[in-house]
């Protein structure tokens, strides 16, 4: 019979995890669906009651959000405004039933090219912090999850928290979805992105990232570089397609590639217009 | 290792403690462990909701939840609801609402919408749908749900009654079975097997063409104890075939060393769960040889190629036509020809029970329970494949999740059966969600091209149409649909002369069987399309271009039949006014847009034959009355959601003269009701119906007769006795007196109806059908130009149903077609091998369905009860014809292909913008 532990401390936790390789299971949303009709014959941790993971919390620099902390955590907690994209994210993942049970950090785990924590975090320059019995260490998010449901966590590791910092000036942002229907749906597109406001209504940074049209959302650096200083309420006009290089999309059941491109182009414009609207 | 472990929760507000491997699904220790089947399994994925329970008063779906993770948690339940013996006034307002249809979502419904009600005792509409949008639901159309959510305390709103003697027709009943689906009572295929049944799993092809060999499977055995048989087509006692058709059973129980599609079973493992959920299929001895597959109706059409059936050269099952008068000469002389090509998908039913039943061997008869849309066909289909007499086999219908014509066919029948047959042990088998897409019926996809022609004055001349229809790898209902084409396609217009050829096509694909409409949406898309661009062409209204060519009656069909009812024109004269507003809106907001968005209105049309093409489809009804007083209705009509269990009473109960309340239901049961036919064809309402209606008239007048009273006497029912007032007389009949059958019953009341179809001659020309149910409805969207993404905001549907029995199941009848119509219209395409689960094949959500304003149209049908006419299938054939209407009108492209999906449309505003 398989293993099935369920440690109370993060410890515990670790100790078992240098042991031997074990599937990590929280919210269950993306254990289960890839099991349906096969043996749930995997050695599991369950790591649900790891107390020290749960909650979001504010530090002095920044915010950390618990591995174990679930959509309807980040829908229901007040946030400041830079977290609107998540919060936004957070309503489109799945039904409620989903958002009450997934966490954002096993979304990131997942690391499917459609997931819809990855385009907000990124854009919040978020990094990732990793716990094993040998030390914890913090990666850059576009550096944590390498390819199609590819990350660089090791078996001995688990994700401890997701750390956002602090804008160095007021931040707004937005997040767009685009699907084939109104909910339960996985992107054909999405867009997040965030911008930081300069006392004189420009912007003094922006940061774009685009999911579902690439194996990693990407962000888009040469936008981004171009965004900067510009009028806040004029942003969107600023978008060329020249811009959208960074992304690779795929031809699948849900868009062709050059579909996802051509949406990808009017959603980065509407995020920015968004984000003038905000500001 | 990890031994099982207690798991001590609050269950539906009391302690429990179950031990159970603590990685198991909680839905399935629910349902396994603690025998709560309310709570339902349709894909354990998380992608449907219906599973919802309540943890911690959070709803969640409780298939993605590790039964360990219960542990101190408070659950709540279906069954949980109710308290102190009293439902809810949530339970209260979806009954009231007819918010449950078939019932298998409901109980998901309702655990999303306590949790909101909880939390706010008084939601919008938008606060309802956020709440409910990880339901779905395939029945309803969703819109009598949020009905009922936003009016909860105030059931009277629904108006819905408990009728008084003769006022049940037309009444909006609640529906007789509505309540065990609010509490979780309900049983469905998968809730009720013996506590000692096997399991059954099928192994299933992985290929789409292919050759196998089957090893020592004794291996086996030694490394799961808990094995008990793996079937194999060696198995089958009779014949290893099956098929709609008498004559044409060319689909393998267990593939027999060839398989031609990907999901095609090839055997059968029966054993305990563990064992039969176990075992890996990579571990099983099966030598597979893959073979070339042809893929799509070009792969099998194409000279040459290998074909899948050897007595159907060229991969063609059959051809279907219908010819009146020259279709060319008068396509010739017509003012305005137009033509267009257009194209439509494999569509998936994806009702949300997946197939599920057991077999129980009696000495030497057979027992099945299963969830079916077809009890007395599932008889005769299994007792061929048994080698028994078909009265060897009873059938017993458990409540049905929903159908849609998937479960016409046969699913878990024989293999439940030949096991429980050969191991003489109760077995059951439920589908998997993937294995059902997989393994099951199909819409037809279709390719049409279609010529339509008019005089500039807008009247039709003349039609010509060829329509090819990927039948896939079996025979199932090809036959039918190949037929029904060719006498619907013209569209339900009056025209002089039409052509009309169909054929089925082989293909390593799914199998194409029933589904709602049977070929007939595909031709609605094409027709309505046409009828569009003849309307532009004249330069009239699209309304009334149809308004002008609407068959009336009187008028010869394309078969050459003239109909007694034909409520066309009505239905258009109805939908006028808001029609006329909403297009004048939609033009003044599209010349003044400057954003992204488009408004446009598109009408569709369309007719339904109701019944059997051509064939006969006999319906008998029996009601008793029993030595108690009591009256039962023995009615062999399966409810599969669309309210029969209801309608059939309420014909009963008005044709006897007694209350519903006073009607005893046994249904579907073969060994206990005559055979009704099946639950298809839209023919319940208007072929049973009469049968019910009949058998109540029976009874009538035996007790009339017996009484010695006249025709007037109003009868009351009273323990043993029958109370028959006549004016100011009353006699009575002491029923104890009365000799009893083996029901109980003293008087047994028959009816019988077979609707007046006739054959076709070999131009087609004849009268197929008894009646035809004629509907038109209006589309109102939003395009998103940039995106391609369409809104549908609003729909309106005329519907011209003779005669509504029951107008609040007419209605959701209404709105659940439009639901599918909008699904066909904008997201279903099932890929095959790419879609099987309920996240890549999208069924539209309760966010997808906007306001559906059904209006009842009443042209009695002078054959139908009380002149009623079907319903089910004409709700969804009218509804995509509108919307590819309504964005024509918005940004002016022209679409022949469903479904319309965001990237197409945008390729298609792309192309016609020159870009």
């Amino acid at each position: 019979m398989p293993l099935y532990l369920r440690p109370g401390s993060l410890d515990e936790a670790l100790g078992a995890l240098a042991a031997g390789s074990l599937t990590v299971v929280s919210g269950g949303t993306d254990f289960y669906p890839a099991r349906v009709g096969r043996p749930l014959d995997d050695d599991v941790m369950d790591i649900s009651r790891l107390a020290g993971l749960r909650g979001i919390s504010e530090t002095a620099s920044g915010w950390r959000i618990g591995a174990l902390a679930t959509w309807t955590d980040v829908i229901e907690r007040p946030l400041p405004a830079l977290f609107d994209a998540l919060k936004q994210a957070a309503r489109e993942v799945g039904g409620m039933q989903i958002q009450n049970r997934g966490t954002v950090a096993g979304n990131l785990c997942n690391a499917s090219p459609a997931a819809d924590g990855v385009p907000p975090l990124m854009a919040m320059d978020a990094t990732v912090e990793l716990a094993s019995a040998s030390g914890t260490r913090a990666l850059r998010l576009d550096a944590f999850i390498t390819g199609n449901r590819r990350t660089v966590r090791r078996t001995d590791e688990i994700v401890t928290a997701i750390l956002v910092p602090k804008p160095a000036a007021a931040a707004s942002s937005a997040f767009l979805k685009l699907g084939a229907r109104r909910y339960l749906v996985i992107s054909i597109a999405m867009v997040a992105a965030v911008a930081e406001r300069a006392h004189d209504g420009t912007a003094a940074a922006v940061r774009v990232a685009v999911g579902s049209c690439s194996e990693v959302a990407r962000r888009l650096p040469a936008l981004e570089a171009a965004l900067v200083g510009r009028d806040m309420t004029r942003l969107g006009e600023t978008v060329a397609p020249g811009h959208l290089a960074p992304l690779s999309p795929i031809d699948d059941v849900r868009g062709s590639g050059a579909y996802r491109r051509d949406a990808a182009l009017t959603l980065v414009r509407r995020a920015l217009d968004a984000l003038g609207r905000a500001a | 290792m990890t031994p099982f472990q207690d798991v001590r929760f609050t269950l539906n507000g009391a302690p429990v403690s179950v031990a159970a491997d603590p990685v198991r699904r909680l839905a399935d220790v629910l349902r396994r462990d603690l025998a709560l089947t309310g709570t339902k399994i349709g894909c354990d994925a998380g992608d449907c909701g219906a599973c919802t329970v309540l943890m911690d008063g959070r709803q969640i779906c409780s298939c993605l939840v590790p039964v360990a993770q219960a542990e101190g948690r408070d659950v709540t339940t279906v069954e949980g609801l109710a308290s102190n013996g009293a439902h809810d006034p949530l339970q209260q307002a979806f009954h009231a609402f007819g918010a449950a249809q078939c019932g298998i979502c409901t109980p998901g419904m309702l655990m999303a919408a306590s949790d909101l009600l909880a939390r706010n005792p008084r939601p919008d509409e938008a606060a309802v749908l956020d709440a409910l949008g990880g339901v779905l639901c395939r029945c309803t159309g969703y819109r009598k749900i949020v009905d009922a959510v936003l009016h909860v305390g105030d059931p009277a709103d629904a108006g819905t009654i408990d009728p008084p003697a003769g006022g049940a027709v037309g009444a909006r009943a609640a529906k007789t079975d509505g309540i065990p689906k609010l509490t979780g009572a309900e049983l469905f295929g998968d809730d009720a097997a013996p506590a000692d049944a096997l399991w059954l799993r099928a192994v299933r092809s992985p290929y789409w063409s292919a050759t196998f060999e089957i090893g020592d499977i004794a291996p086996l055995f030694a490394r799961h104890p808990g094995l008990v048989r793996v079937l194999t087509a060696a198995d089958v006692p009779g014949n290893n075939g099956f098929g709609i058709y008498p004559d044409v059973k060319d689909q393998p129980v267990l593939a027999d060393g060839r398989v031609r599609y990907r999901g095609e079973a090839v055997c059968a493992l029966v054993g305990d769960y563990d064992a039969v959920f176990g075992i890996r299929d990579e571990d099983l001895p099966i030598a597979w040889t893959e073979r070339p597959a042809l893929h799509g109706m070009d792969a099998a059409l194409e000279a040459g190629a290998p074909v899948l059936h050897d007595d159907r050269p060229g991969n063609v099952l059959a051809e279907g036509y219908a010819a009146k008068g020259d279709a060319e000469a008068a396509l010739a002389a017509s003012d305005i020809v137009v033509e267009g090509a257009f194209e439509t998908g494999f569509v998936e039913h994806a009702y949300i029970e997946p197939e599920a039943g057991w077999a129980q061997r009696n000495g030497d008869r057979l027992e099945i329970a299963v969830s079916t849309q077809t009890p007395y066909m599932d008889r005769d289909e299994v007792a061929q494949i048994i080698g028994i007499a078909p009265e060897a086999v009873r059938i017993v219908p458990t409540a049905c999740g929903g159908g849609f014509g998937g479960k016409l066919d046969i699913a878990v029948q024989p293999l439940v059966g030949i096991a429980a047959w050969l191991l003489d042990r109760p077995v059951r088998c439920v589908f998997t969600r993937p294995e059902s897409m997989a393994a099951t019926t199909k819409r037809h996809p279709s390719r049409i091209r279609a010529r339509y022609g008019c005089n500039r004055d807008g009247r039709l001349t003349g039609f010509a149409f060829e329509g090819d229809f990927n039948t896939g790898a079996y025979t199932s209902w090809g036959l039918t649909v190949k037929d029904r084409v060719p006498i619907h396609a013209t569209g339900p217009y009056y025209v002089p002369a039409m052509r009309a050829r169909s054929r089925a096509v082989f293909a390593n694909d799914p199998v194409s069987g029933a589904f709602r409409g049977f070929g007939v949406p595909q031709a609605a898309i094409a027709h309505d399309a046409l009828m569009d661009m003849m309307a532009e062409r004249c330069g009239m209204d699209p309304l009334e271009f149809r308004l002008l060519n609407a068959l009336r009656r009187g008028q010869p069909t394309a078969t050459g039949q003239i109909l007694q009812s034909a409520g066309l024109d009505q239905c258009l004269e109805a939908l006028r006014p808001r029609w006329r507003m909403a297009r004048e809106a939609a033009e003044a907001f599209n010349a003044a847009a400057n954003g992204p968005v488009r408004r446009g209105v598109g009408i569709g049309c369309m007719w339904y034959g109701c019944g059997n093409t051509s064939l006969s489809n006999p319906s008998t009804m029996r009601v008793g009355l029993a030595q108690d007083g009591g009256v039962t209705l023995y009615s062999g009509a399966q409810d599969i959601g669309q309210g029969t269990n209801t309608t059939m009473v309420q014909a009963a109960a008005d044709a006897l003269g007694v209350p519903m309340r006073d009607i005893r239901l046994v249904w579907g049961d073969t060994d206990r009701t005559p055979d009704s036919g099946k639950s298809s064809a839209s023919r319940q309402a208007y072929v049973s119906g009469n049968a019910a209606k009949l058998a109540g008239e029976d009874l009538r007048a035996q007790i009339l007769r017996l009484a010695n009273v006249g025709g007037d006497a109003a009868i009351g029912l009273s323990a043993g006795r029958i109370l028959l007032r006549e004016d100011d007389a009353v006699r009575e009949i002491d029923l104890g007196a009365l000799a009893a059958d083996s029901n109980g019953d003293v008087l047994l009341g028959e009816g019988y109806f077979d609707p007046p179809a006739g054959q076709l001659d070999a131009n087609g020309q004849g009268s197929p059908y008894g009646t035809y149910g004629f509907a038109a409805q209006t589309a109102e969207v939003e395009v998103d130009i940039a995106l391609g993404t369409v809104r549908v905001t609003r729909i309106d549907a005329a519907h011209d149903v003779g005669r509504a029995l029951n107008p609040t199941q007419v209605e959701g009848q209404i709105q659940g077609g439009v639901a599918q119509g909008i699904g066909l219209a904008l997201m279903e395409e099932y890929v095959p091998g790419r879609t099987e689960n309920l996240h890549d094949y999208l069924i539209p959500t309760i966010g997808d369905v906007p306001e559906i304003v059904p209006v009842i149209v009443e042209d009695p049908e002078p054959t139908g009860p009380w002149g009623a006419k079907g319903i089910g299938e004409p709700a969804l054939c009218a509804t995509a014809p509108a919307i590819f209407g309504a964005i024509r009108h918005a940004t002016g492209v022209r679409v022949t292909r469903a479904p319309c999906t965001p990237d197409r449309l945008r390729a298609a505003i792309l192309a016609q913008a020159g870009k």
